[in-house]
């Protein structure tokens, strides 16, 4: 190939320049949720968390009770006493109570269904949202990172209570930094470990099977790589009589 | 060696030659493979369309076993994509395939037709060769466009909005047209199921066609090669082609290389980015279809954005779109806007470098603002590029004949 | 094309190994489109065990219960049908079950967890029917001797009230046990073994 360097260059820049992910998403002003899928332990205190702040207004209706059993390496009867509240059997999807109608009617807004929150949103937006709750002058709730969010912060007694602090930007006030005014239950670094909890089991149950693919995509490539090897050889033997 | 085993052996011989004579197997092998004469000094970029073939395969088995679970329903088909990904053992890994596929399947296309432009693989006498590769590259658009819409997620449904109502520009016509095409006012369950019938039957089939009238084109003259001269003009006293090797074995274990190497990068993503970020699966697909909620920013799959990007350049809805389609048409007649007297870049002056160069860069470029915000200084940059990619064929027309060329050599060079 | 001193048993190797090992590739991908015909997370949570509750069952009662789309028939057994079972052994194409489906605690005379409660897959094992349960003892039009059981009307074939088949009719083996236990004495849990059993 050294014969034709302008042809392999080109073909290189069309190469990588497709393979560069050529976006982002919205904005830098996200915090890094650094979730870790493999820490069973966090998937399990954030299902709990799920579960007791969450899962009352919103459904996880694609995710099965016995597969969150499976994967989380958890009883099935620890998890049919610890998470499931309602009258269902284990094999049953996490559906909520609450009808959609009525829940438009309290709530203004239908809480959307939280199976993919992590794959349509990421868990850094999820981590920073969760994170930036704040309580405004009227003292109702609102979110730094999704302005008029319908959601109230359920976390807040854990969190405790933040206010904004504003600053002026090319004349506009904006909000520069949220500051805790009250304090919670649990302390900042406490509550943000909780938070990431919750993302990493919210980050699972967007694709239960991820864990499980990577493990198996280790064996692929390197089971690839043999075939590599071997057609490899395979080729430069025959091709002994061209050259 | 023992009896019985010589005994089997002239046995399976005698069922071979009974076969052989009520069907050409061998013939047809000898044809196509073994007394196949293919240039000897294919590169990289001749891998790409054995490969498109096994993505095609790929494609097609992974597409028989979705449908096993797939429901084509507005109210069902986002749960059934999810119960693949969740319920049905190994259904994640089929469904990546698919939609992984999908990505790559282009991608190789792509490199498959930029080869012919580096070395003028569709100039006389392959043109047929070139035209079915493009219809195979009209109906793969189709089926990808459709295939889109089967999620069933926000952006299957607001780029099926888009795309149809492109046809809507059409004067007089467009409205009943659009109509038709979706089978309702907006888009809705009768939409998404004659999408799915076309996807999976009628789509396909036209596909297969073209890819073996692509073949059998091929094969009539055989491949180009990096050269651009024709290896039947110099043939050995056996009337075989003096840079000629057989396709078989050389070029088969060749390309079984390739597909090691190319499986070894498809797996890779398919078991540890079947995202791509955003690129192969859309973050919004992940949002069920709401014909009441259009989600801040659509932009079509990867693939389509350097045509997208062309029509956003235009203001204007019929000359967008009119300028869209011709950006696709023009490439039919690249065989006859190349009026060169060699065909590969290797022996062109540096005019054709530079504006090969240019075109790839205006591509991609297209490409990537065709997925951006739309910005003014996007769209600026919009109109230039696509100014540039019509002006490459405009200059290939009026400077191809008198351009610059080196000499062609005798034999293939290595 | 200069062909000699190739060696052809390198060649022979190698390919010979490229073959096996890309053999070898396709079927490690052939186990996922296998496997995906498997039942589902779905299909098995909607197949999961069925509880009955058998308050108000009277002897002599059948109740009958959908499990994974079989019926179940659950059959409350008189004391003095059941001391008929034995005498019917000989009329009987496998008496002892030995050639019959069935969870290893239902190996007994009366095919049963308890003797009183027949839990019975209806399916016949001809060819799918569902028979019909005659559990009184006396003449009936297909047969003048009676003991009481079930009745095939697709095929003719005959069982006695624990499931076993008669000889002499098309259905091969005796009707199937499903799975089952009881949570306590009249709640009934079909598609589960008691546990410890199988």
């Amino acid at each position: 190939m050294n014969t034709k360097p302008f042809s392999t260059v080109l073909g290189l820049v069309a190469l990588l320049t497709f393979a560069a992910p050529a976006f982002s998403a919205g904005g830098g002003a996200l915090q890094h949720a650094d979730v870790n899928i493999r820490d069973i332990a966090a998937i399990q205190r954030g299902a709990k968390l799920f579960v007791n702040y969450c899962f009352s207004c919103h459904s996880a209706s694609f995710m099965r009770y016995n597969r969150l059993a499976e994967d989380l390496n958890l009883d099935e009867d620890l998890v049919m006493e610890n998470l499931v509240f309602a009258d269902v059997k284990i094999g049953e999807t996490m559906e909520i109570a609450m009808r959609p109608d009525d829940a438009g009617n309290w709530l203004g807004k239908v809480p959307p269904d939280l199976s993919l929150a992590s794959r349509s949103r990421g868990a850094d937006w999820l981590y920073t949202y969760l994170l930036t709750f704040y309580q405004d002058e009227s003292g109702g709730w609102n979110n730094q990172l999704l302005e008029n969010a319908s959601m109230p912060n359920v976390f807040w007694q854990l969190q405790g209570i933040q206010k904004p602090v504003y600053a002026t930007h090319d004349g506009h006030e904006v909000i520069d930094h949220l500051t805790l005014a009250e304090p919670g239950l649990q302390s900042p670094e406490e509550f943000e470990s909780s938070v990431r909890d919750l993302v990493t089991f919210m980050e699972y149950l967007g694709e239960p099977a991820k864990v499980k693919r990577k493990n198996i995509g280790v064996w692929v490539l390197l089971f690839l790589a043999l075939f590599a090897l071997v057609s490899y050889a395979l080729k430069a033997e025959y091709w002994r009589d061209v050259h | 060696m023992a009896k019985p085993a010589s005994n089997l052996a002239r046995r399976a011989d005698a069922l071979w030659n009974w076969v052989d004579t009520r069907l050409p197997v061998s013939a047809f092998w000898k044809a196509t493979m073994t007394g196949y004469q293919a240039p000897k000094n294919f590169n990289f970029w001749y891998y790409m369309g054995s490969l498109a073939l096994l993505v095609l395969v790929i494609q097609i088995l992974s597409g028989i076993f979705l449908t096993m679970h797939y429901k084509p329903s507005a109210d069902l088909a986002f749960a059934s994509v999810e119960y693949i990904m969740r319920d049905v053992e190994w259904g994640w890994f089929i469904r990546y395939l698919h939609s992984t596929g999908a990505s790559f399947f282009f991608i190789l296309v792509y490199l498959h037709m930029f080869r012919s432009l580096l070395y003028g693989s569709h100039r006389s006498p392959r043109e047929l060769v070139w035209i079915f590769g493009m219809l195979i590259y009209l109906a793969l658009m189709a089926e990808a466009f459709m295939g889109y819409v089967l999620p069933w997620g926000q952006m299957s449904y607001w780029g099926a909005q888009v795309i149809i109502n492109l046809f809507g520009a059409i004067p007089t016509i467009g409205e009943p047209l659009t109509e038709w095409i979706r089978g309702d006012f907006f888009i809705s369950d009768a939409t998404l199921n004659r999408f799915f019938a076309l996807h999976v039957i009628a789509l396909p089939l036209a596909l297969l066609g073209l890819v073996l009238m692509h073949l059998v084109a091929l094969r009539e003259n055989g491949s180009n090669n990096p050269d651009g001269i024709e290896i039947k003009a110099n043939k050995d006293e056996n009337g075989l082609p003096v840079d000629g090797i057989p396709f078989h074995p050389y070029y088969t274990v060749k390309d079984i290389f390739g597909v090691a190497m190319f499986l070894l990068l498809f797996a890779f993503i398919l078991f540890f980015w079947p995202e791509a970020g955003g690129l192969f699966l859309e973050h919004d697909n992940f949002i069920p279809a709401n014909p009441l909620v259009t989600p801040e920013h659509i932009k079509p799959v990867w693939y389509f954005t350097p045509y997208y990007a062309i029509l956003k350049a235009v203001p204007d809805k019929l000359m967008g779109v009119i300028l869209m389609g011709l950006s696709v048409v023009v490439l039919f007649f690249l065989p006859w806007l190349d009026r060169s007297p060699v065909k590969s870049i290797r022996y062109k002056g540096l005019w054709y470098k530079i504006m090969v160069g240019v075109f790839a860069v205006a591509f991609v470029r297209l490409g990537m603002l065709g997925m951006s915000e739309g910005t003014p200084a996007q769209t600026i940059e919009m109109r230039v590029w696509t100014f540039v990619y019509f002006a490459f064929f405009i200059l290939l027309y009026f400077l191809s004949p008198g351009g610059k060329t080196k000499p062609l050599p005798e034999r293939l060079t290595h | 094309m200069p062909t000699d001193g190739v060696n052809k048993k390198r060649r022979r190797f190698l390919v010979a190994t490229t073959s096996v090992v890309g053999a070898v590739g396709a079927g490690f991908v052939a186990v996922p489109f296998i496997k995906s015909w498997k039942p589902s997370a779905r299909a098995q949570a909607v197949g999961a065990p069925v509880q009955v509750t058998l308050d108000g069952l009277e002897p002599g009662q059948i109740l009958k219960v959908q499990w994974r789309g079989q019926t179940i028939g659950i059959l409350r057994r008189t004391r003095e049908t059941l001391d008929l079972l034995p005498e019917i052994d000989a009329d009987l194409r496998d008496p002892e079950s030995q050639e019959s489906e069935q969870p290893s605690f239902a190996l007994n005379e009366a095919r049963a967890l308890k003797e009183e409660y027949l839990v019975v897959n209806m399916h016949c094992t001809h060819l799918g029917c569902v028979p019909q349960v005659l559990p009184q003892v006396g003449a009936q039009p297909f047969e003048e001797n009676w003991k009481g059981g079930f009745f095939c009307p697709c095929h003719k074939s005959k069982f006695d009230l624990a499931g076993r088949v008669y000889k002499g009719v098309p259905a091969p083996t005796n009707l199937t046990i499903p799975p089952y236990s009881f949570i306590d004495d009249t709640t009934l849990v079909i598609g589960v073994n008691p546990e410890g059993a199988a």
